[in-house]
């Protein structure tokens, strides 16, 4: 469980003639949790496949301690570096617990069984997650939150120094995205995480890594990252950033409207009185655990 | 264990045994039942005896001897052999696919299986003494399964409507070509061997027929049971299962051939049976849950047992004529696949 480092090393990966990842370059020290961001289709979840080995770098490395995750054999890399993916279970009954228990696949021969080890560390994964109670529930009747924290579980069954995650608090309710993210940062891992929610990562990361249409465009702490003019130009967004008041951390409040349109639409909209600039306070929030402050535009 | 098995299923080693009993129960009945009624006491001195010849006394007259070991006995081992295959082999298909609406017969790699075996009798090819056929079946079932897995698949996803179509119109496609290799092979009896390849069968089942499927479905059985964690992985899907540690492309194509081979081996003596591989898998998962390490062993119970006693059926109801055991599977499968199907819509 030592965590490790990982280095991605120019990664392409082209599909169809496109490049759905161009010269990704990124250095994630041991134990350091760095957040993915980007538009959709960026390629965020591209560069993480590769990384798990369910998509081969069309060029370029992926380093787990100095080793290629794509020369060590499969069972080698899921002791050292587990994920969780995004991709809908499938149709089968299986229970809470048997799709847990999947995490200690990696260390296991043909015809060997679960010892009592195995099933004390599925039933901690289970706990940590706050899932252990719905252990003998069919995982397919679980509700998506309850669903995505069983992966994480069996993610952390696996034992690794190194998670990937991929947006790992889609569904999740406000308390259960801080639960995990604060669990992932518990556990002292390498971690690194597709998240949309950019206060979250701004919150729980130790760096936010920033991909637009394929490349790597930031990389950094999330003071530094996150300005408008990148959230401008990446996300097309106007936006402001403020220091939460109470927590020190950067706070996003993201503007409606599209970047350079927002002035004409609030005088379309009679409900907002126009804030200083001419610009209104963001109605819809998509920020998870902002607080009071995280409403109000200064 | 039991602790964390959900509280609705009955503990494994009990559902084991059920089967088990199950599996005994048919096989005597199968070996009973018949033209020359035996009870089940004289059904079990007689196989005993041939056993360990003197733990019983014979009290029966010879010839029931000669009609339980030679008639009856090969055919019961071959129906259960055949019944565990499919059995085992939907099951590994409904994880490879991903998709629990998979069977052998549905998804054409009967049929494959069917047409190898077919242009083998027609051709009249022996290049491989008593291993031709079977051989020959398998290499028809691996193409049909690579077949239809490519039809099915496109950009890397396979939806459920695909993947039924694709098999369906294969399957009818190959099951076409069958029909015609026997229609115009000049075999004097074309009736019944049309019969008996597409619509399954076991009649005039002697003991040279069962070694090759039975080591066939045995070591399958074994292998699968040996890969019980990979398939469970394909369950999570091919990503998750990527990325703890499993070779997808390598495990797909191993068990492609690994189902081939085994349904070659026994539609290459029963003929193309349908939906027990569907059904089967279904039951099993209700009885002992999806983790494979415990479903297959109770599917490859479960398959036998149902065979057995479907084909016990096929040739005592409308005695002395028999019923293809095929139709009957289907006339219990067809409408088991309709039910699955809205079950499926409604979630």
């Amino acid at each position: 469980m030592t965590p490790a480092e990982l280095l991605i090393e120019d990664v392409r990966v082209v599909a169809a003639g496109r490049d759905l990842v161009l010269d990704a370059r990124l250095r994630v020290s041991p134990g350091e949790v760095v957040a993915l961001a980007g538009p959709n289709g960026a390629g965020k979840s591209t560069l993480l496949r590769t990384l798990y080995r369910a998509r081969r770098p069309t060029s370029g490395r992926v380093l787990l301690d100095g080793e290629d995750v794509w020369r060590m054999g499969g069972r080698r890399l899921a002791r050292r570096l587990a994920a969780v993916p995004q991709e809908p279970p499938g149709d089968f009954e299986l229970t809470v617990y048997e799709v847990a228990a999947m995490g200690r696949s990696p260390y296991k021969r043909a015809f060997q069984g679960d010892d009592a080890g195995d099933r004390e560390i599925i039933m901690a994964a289970l706990e940590a997650l706050g899932v252990s109670a719905l252990a003998r529930a069919p995982f397919d009747r679980l509700s998506g939150g309850e669903k995505q924290r069983v992966l994480i579980a069996r993610a952390l069954a696996q034992r690794t120094g190194t998670l990937v995650l991929d947006e790992p608090t889609n569904h999740l309710d406000l308390r259960h995205q801080l639960d995990a993210l604060r669990l992932v940062r518990e556990l002292g891992v390498t971690a690194v995480i597709a998240l949309h929610d950019l206060n979250l990562a701004a919150a729980f990361c130790d760096r936010i890594c920033v991909m637009d249409a394929g490349r790597v465009v930031a990389d950094g702490p999330p003071a530094q990252v996150l300005t408008p003019a990148l959230l401008a130009e990446v996300y097309q967004v106007d936006a402001e950033l403020t220091v939460h008041p109470r927590t020190g951390l950067p706070q996003l409040s993201v503007l409606p409207g599209p970047a350079g349109r927002t002035a004409a639409r609030a005088s379309h909209d009679p409900l907002r009185p126009p804030g200083p600039g001419g610009r209104t306070a963001a109605s819809h929030d998509p920020l998870g655990p902002s607080g009071p402050g995280g409403r109000s535009a200064p | 264990m039991s602790a964390r098995t959900p509280g609705a299923r009955l503990p494994y080693p009990v559902v084991l045994t059920l089967l088990a009993a199950a599996l005994g129960a048919a096989a005597t009945a199968g070996i009973g039942a018949g033209s020359v009624a035996l009870a089940a006491g004289d059904v079990w001195g007689i196989v005993a005896h041939r056993v360990v010849p003197a733990l019983v006394e014979p009290t029966w007259p010879r010839v029931r001897e000669t009609i339980v070991m030679d008639v009856r006995a090969p055919r019961v081992l071959l129906c259960g052999v055949a019944g565990a295959g499919l059995s085992v082999c939907g099951m590994a298909l409904q994880a490879l696919v991903r998709n629990p609406l998979a069977d052998p017969m549905l998804l054409g790699v009967s049929s494959g299986a069917s047409v190898g075996a077919v242009l083998v009798l027609v051709l009249n090819v022996s290049l491989f003494g008593a291993f031709s056929l079977p051989l020959a079946a398998f290499a028809g079932a691996l193409a049909a399964l690579c077949l239809v897995y490519s039809l099915a698949r496109s950009g890397g996803r396979m939806t459920t409507v695909r993947l039924v179509l694709a098999g369906v119109a294969t399957a009818e496609v190959l099951s076409a070509i069958a029909g015609y290799l026997i229609v115009t092979s000049g075999d004097p009896r074309k009736a019944e061997s049309a019969m008996r390849w597409m619509l399954g069968g076991f009649g005039g089942t002697t003991w040279d027929l069962v070694p090759i499927p039975a080591a066939a479905v045995l070591l399958g059985t074994v292998a699968l049971l040996g890969v019980s964690r990979p398939l469970n992985l394909l369950l999570a899907g091919e990503e998750a299962a990527a990325s703890m540690g499993l070779n997808v492309h390598r495990f797909r194509a191993w068990l492609f051939v690994l189902v081939a081979l085994v349904i070659g081996a026994v539609v290459a003596v029963s003929g193309a049976i349908g939906f027990v591989g569907l059904m089967l898998p279904h039951v099993v998962r209700l009885l002992a849950g999806a983790d494979h390490r415990r479903a297959l062993p109770a599917a490859a119970l479960l398959g036998a047992a149902f065979l057995i006693t479907a084909d016990l059926a096929a040739r005592t109801l409308i005695a002395p004529e028999e019923i293809p055991v095929g139709i009957l599977t289907a006339l219990v499968g067809g409408p088991f696949f309709l039910w699955l199907m809205r079950r499926k819509a409604a979630r």
